[in-house]
C-alpha cells in the first residue's frame, strides 16, 4: 500500500516538473505583434498546458497584456499563429473563442444586475433558463457570493465586483481563462486574501488560467509555471521555484527576487566546476551546466540570491563545495522575521545578504568584518545584460501597463 | 448630509481660535451665489409669478388693465379652445424629435466609436451652421423649400414629384425647419452618452460571445438611454413652444401653440389668455421632466445640460 503511495507521488511529481506528454490547450507560434515599427511581442513561442496555473510576468511594455489580449482576440498578431485546444484561432474574433476574461477594471455591466452579468455569456449560448439560473448561483457560491443576485453593481465594494467578474467568466466553463491583472485594484491584504481564493477556486474548476502580472511575488504565490518576460520576448520560463532557483538571464535574476551580481570570466572548466576569476582577481566556482556557455574566456554575471549565502566571523577556509568571500558589513538592518546585511567586499562591491532570525550566533554589526560562503549549487552564472541598467527596468514593473 | 455638516464646520477647538475666519468662511458660499440668486429672483421667479398671476386675471384688451379675478377656469377653457393647436404641436414636435433622433444616432455614435483623434474637429463640423442666426437658418430653410428654389426645382425637373406638388406652406416644412435647427440638442446629449461608454465593457461583451448587434443592442443602447432621454427632452420641450418655423415655413396652415400665444400676447393683447395658455405649456413640459426623474433619476439630466 504504501509502497503504491509512493511510486504515484513520483510519478505525478515528474510531470509537474518537466510538463513533458501533457496536453497543450495553448499553443503560441511565432508570434510578433508591431504596433507603430516597435515590436510588442516578438517571435513568441509558448506552450500552455491543460488544466495549469500559467502566469506571464514582466514590467510594462514588456508584451504580457499584448499576449493576452491577441489570445482573447482583441488584437491580431502581425504574424505567426495561435491554437486553443489544438484549433487554429489566429484571427477568430472574440466572441467566437472558448475564452474568456478577466479584465484589469472588471468591466463589469453597469446596467445589469449581478445575476444579469454572471448570466450574460450563458444567455448569449442561447441556453435553457432554468440550467441558466442553477449555473449562476452556483457560481456565485463559488466565489463565495451567495444571495447577492438581485444587487447592482454599484453596490459592491472591489474585492466583491472582482468575483463578479471572474463568475461572470468561469460560469461559461472556457477551455482558457485569461486574468488581466485583477489583482491591481486592490489593497495589499485583500489581494493576499484574492490569491489564496484564487489558487482555490482554480484548484476546484480545474479549468486553465493564463494569469498576467507585473507583481513577481503573486505570479510566484499562484502560478504552476510562469514565463518572465521583457521586451516581447521570453527571459526564463518553467515552475516558479526553477525559475527562481536557476535564472538564465541578469533579467530574470533581478526581476524575479533579488540577486547578488559580480562580474568576471570563465578561466578554467574541469569536470563539473567552472572556475569564475573575477575583475578583483578573486576567484569563485559555479557548476559547468550553470554556464550559459561552456567556454572558457567568456564573460559572465556570477550569481547568488541573498538567502543563501551564510554570514560568519571565521576565517572561512575554503570548505570543498563552498564559495566564499570576504568583506565588512557596512549596513545590518533587523527586520523581525530576519536579518540583512550589505556587505562590501574588498575592492568595494556590495552583497546583500539574508539571515533568518533563529536564535543563533550573535548577528554581525556593522563595521565587522565577515566572511560570507554559499554553496556552489546556490551559484549561477547569467550572460551580462547588453545595456539599460536591469534596476530601472525591474521598477518599472510597479507602474500599471 | 451628516458628513456634509462636518466637513463645514470641523471642530469647535477651530471655530473659537479663528471667529474671523470662521465668519467669512460661512458666508462665503451666501456671497459666491448672490449674483446668481439675484439673476433667477428677477428674472426667472418674477416673471413666472407675473404669469402665474396673470392667468387667474381678465383683462380689457382695450384699455389694458387686468383685474383679479381668479378665473380658473381660464386655463381648461384655453385647452379647448386650442386644443387643435395643442395637439399639431404636440405631432410637430414628436416628429422633429423622432427624426433627430434617427439621424443623430449614428453620427453621434460614429463620432464616438471612430472619430479617433478627430472627435472635436467632427463635433465642431457638427455645430458650425448653428452659429448663424436662428431666424436666418430658417428663412434659408424657406428658400430651400421654395416652390423654385434650387431643391424643388430639380425634384420637378427629375420627375420626381409632379408639378403642383409643394412642400412650403405644410405641416412637413415646419417638421423639417423644427428638425434642423434642434439638431444638436438632440446629437450632443447622445454624443456625451455613447462616448462615456467604457470601451472595456464592450470587449467585455465580445468576450461573453455577444456578436456586433448583439453588444450594440445589450449594452450599447442600454448604456445610452439616459442620453437618448435627455436628448428627447431638450429636443422635444422647446420644439413644443416654437412659432418660429410654423410661420416662416408653415404659412397659414396647421398652426403651433407657439403662434398662438405670440398672437395672443403680441396682436390681441389678452395677456390672461396668453398667460393661461403658457402655463398650459409649462405644465406639459414640466410633466415631461417629472418622467423623465421618475424613470431614470434627476441626477443624470443635470449630466447632458
Amino acid at each position: 500500500m504504501s509502497n503504491r503511495t509512493v511510486d504515484m507521488t513520483e510519478v505525478s511529481s515528474g510531470f509537474a516538473d518537466v510538463s513533458a506528454g501533457r496536453k497543450p490547450i495553448v499553443t503560441i507560434e511565432h508570434v510578433t505583434k508591431i504596433f507603430q515599427d516597435a515590436p510588442a511581442v516578438d517571435d513568441l513561442n509558448l506552450e500552455i498546458y491543460e488544466g495549469e496555473f500559467f502566469s506571464l510576468l514582466g514590467p510594462s511594455g514588456c508584451g504580457k497584456t499584448t499576449t493576452l489580449r491577441m489570445l482573447g482576440g482583441f488584437e491580431e498578431p502581425t504574424s505567426g499563429r495561435i491554437f486553443l485546444g489544438g484549433k487554429e484561432v489566429t484571427y477568430l474574433a472574440p466572441y467566437r473563442r472558448d475564452v474568456n476574461t478577466v479584465f484589469q477594471s472588471y468591466a463589469l455591466f453597469p446596467h445589469l444586475s449581478i445575476f444579469e452579468n454572471v448570466a450574460f455569456g450563458l444567455k448569449r449560448k442561447r441556453m435553457d433558463k432554468a440550467e441558466i439560473r442553477r449555473r449562476v448561483s452556483t457560481m456565485l457560491e463559488l466565489v463565495d457570493l451567495p444571495h447577492m443576485e438581485g444587487r447592482r453593481t454599484s453596490q459592491l465594494s472591489g474585492g466583491q465586483q472582482q468575483r463578479v467578474a471572474l463568475a461572470r467568466a468561469l460560469v461559461n466553463e472556457p477551455t482558457l481563462l485569461l486574468l488581466d491583472e485583477p489583482m491591481s485594484a486592490l489593497d495589499a491584504k485583500l489581494r493576499h486574501q484574492m490569491q489564496i481564493e484564487l489558487k482555490r477556486i482554480q484548484t476546484q474548476v480545474g479549468i486553465t488560467f493564463l494569469y498576467v502580472t507585473h507583481d513577481q511575488e503573486e505570479a510566484m504565490t499562484m502560478s504552476d509555471r510562469l514565463v518572465v518576460m521583457r521586451l516581447g520576448r521570453i527571459e526564463g520560463i518553467g515552475s516558479p521555484r526553477e525559475v527562481y532557483d536557476r535564472p538564465t538571464t541578469e533579467f530574470v535574476a533581478t526581476f524575479l527576487g533579488a540577486s547578488n551580481l559580480l562580474a568576471g570570466d570563465v578561466t578554467a572548466l574541469e569536470g563539473s566546476v567552472a572556475t569564475v576569476t573575477l575583475t578583483s582577481g578573486t576567484t569563485l566556482r559555479v557548476g559547468a551546466e550553470r554556464l550559459p556557455e561552456k567556454r572558457v574566456g567568456l564573460s559572465v554575471k556570477v550569481g547568488v540570491r541573498p538567502e543563501k549565502i551564510t554570514i560568519g566571523a571565521g576565517d572561512g577556509g575554503t570548505m570543498s563545495g563552498q564559495n566564499s568571500l570576504r568583506g565588512r558589513v557596512r549596513v545590518s538592518t533587523f527586520t523581525g522575521v530576519g536579518n540583512q546585511y550589505i556587505v562590501e567586499t574588498s575592492w568595494g562591491t556590495d552583497l546583500t545578504v539574508y539571515a533568518q532570525n533563529i536564535g543563533q550566533a550573535a548577528a554581525p554589526r556593522s563595521g565587522d568584518e565577515v566572511v560570507l560562503t554559499w554553496p556552489v549549487e546556490h551559484t549561477f552564472a547569467v550572460h551580462p545584460m547588453a545595456h539599460g541598467s536591469v534596476e530601472e527596468e525591474a521598477t518599472m514593473g510597479e507602474i500599471d501597463e | 448630509m451628516d458628513q456634509l455638516v462636518h466637513a463645514d464646520h470641523p471642530g469647535g477647538v477651530e471655530r473659537t481660535h479663528h471667529r474671523r475666519g470662521s465668519w467669512g468662511k460661512r458666508l462665503a458660499p451666501y456671497l459666491l451665489s448672490l449674483p446668481a440668486v439675484v439673476w433667477l429672483l428677477l428674472l426667472f421667479l418674477v416673471p413666472l409669478a407675473i404669469m402665474l398671476s396673470l392667468s387667474l386675471k381678465t383683462c380689457n384688451p382695450a384699455s389694458g388693465t387686468c383685474y383679479m379675478t381668479w378665473s380658473w377656469g381660464e386655463l381648461p377653457h384655453q385647452v379647448n379652445l386650442y386644443r387643435t393647436q395643442f395637439i399639431t404641436s404636440l405631432e410637430y414636435a414628436a416628429a422633429a424629435t423622432i427624426v433627430d433622433l434617427v439621424v443623430s444616432f449614428p453620427i453621434a455614435y460614429w463620432i464616438a466609436f471612430h472619430g479617433g483623434r478627430k472627435k472635436n474637429f467632427f463635433l465642431m463640423m457638427l455645430l458650425v451652421p448653428f452659429f448663424v442666426s436662428f431666424v436666418i437658418r430658417t428663412l434659408v430653410w424657406e428658400f430651400i423649400l421654395s416652390n423654385n428654389g434650387f431643391f424643388m426645382t430639380f425634384l420637378r425637373h427629375a420627375h420626381l414629384i409632379s408639378a403642383n406638388f409643394h412642400v412650403l406652406g405644410t405641416g412637413y416644412a415646419v417638421i423639417a425647419g423644427l428638425s434642423y435647427n434642434y439638431l444638436p440638442f438632440t446629437a450632443l446629449p447622445l454624443y456625451v452618452a455613447l462616448e462615456r461608454i467604457d470601451r472595456r465593457v464592450l470587449e467585455a461583451a465580445y468576450d461573453l460571445y455577444a456578436s456586433r448587434r448583439e453588444a450594440f443592442q445589450r449594452v450599447i443602447v442600454p448604456l445610452a438611454i439616459p442620453g437618448i432621454f435627455a436628448a428627447f427632452l431638450l429636443t422635444f420641450i422647446p420644439a413644443f413652444g416654437d412659432y418660429v418655423n410654423q410661420q416662416i415655413l408653415g404659412g397659414t396652415s396647421s398652426t403651433m401653440i407657439g403662434t398662438v400665444i405670440q398672437n395672443t400676447f403680441l396682436v390681441t393683447g389678452d395677456y390672461a389668455a396668453g398667460s393661461s395658455l403658457s402655463v398650459v405649456l409649462l405644465v406639459i413640459s414640466l410633466l415631461g421632466i417629472w418622467l423623465y426623474a421618475r424613470v431614470l433619476g434627476s441626477r443624470s439630466i443635470e449630466e447632458y445640460l
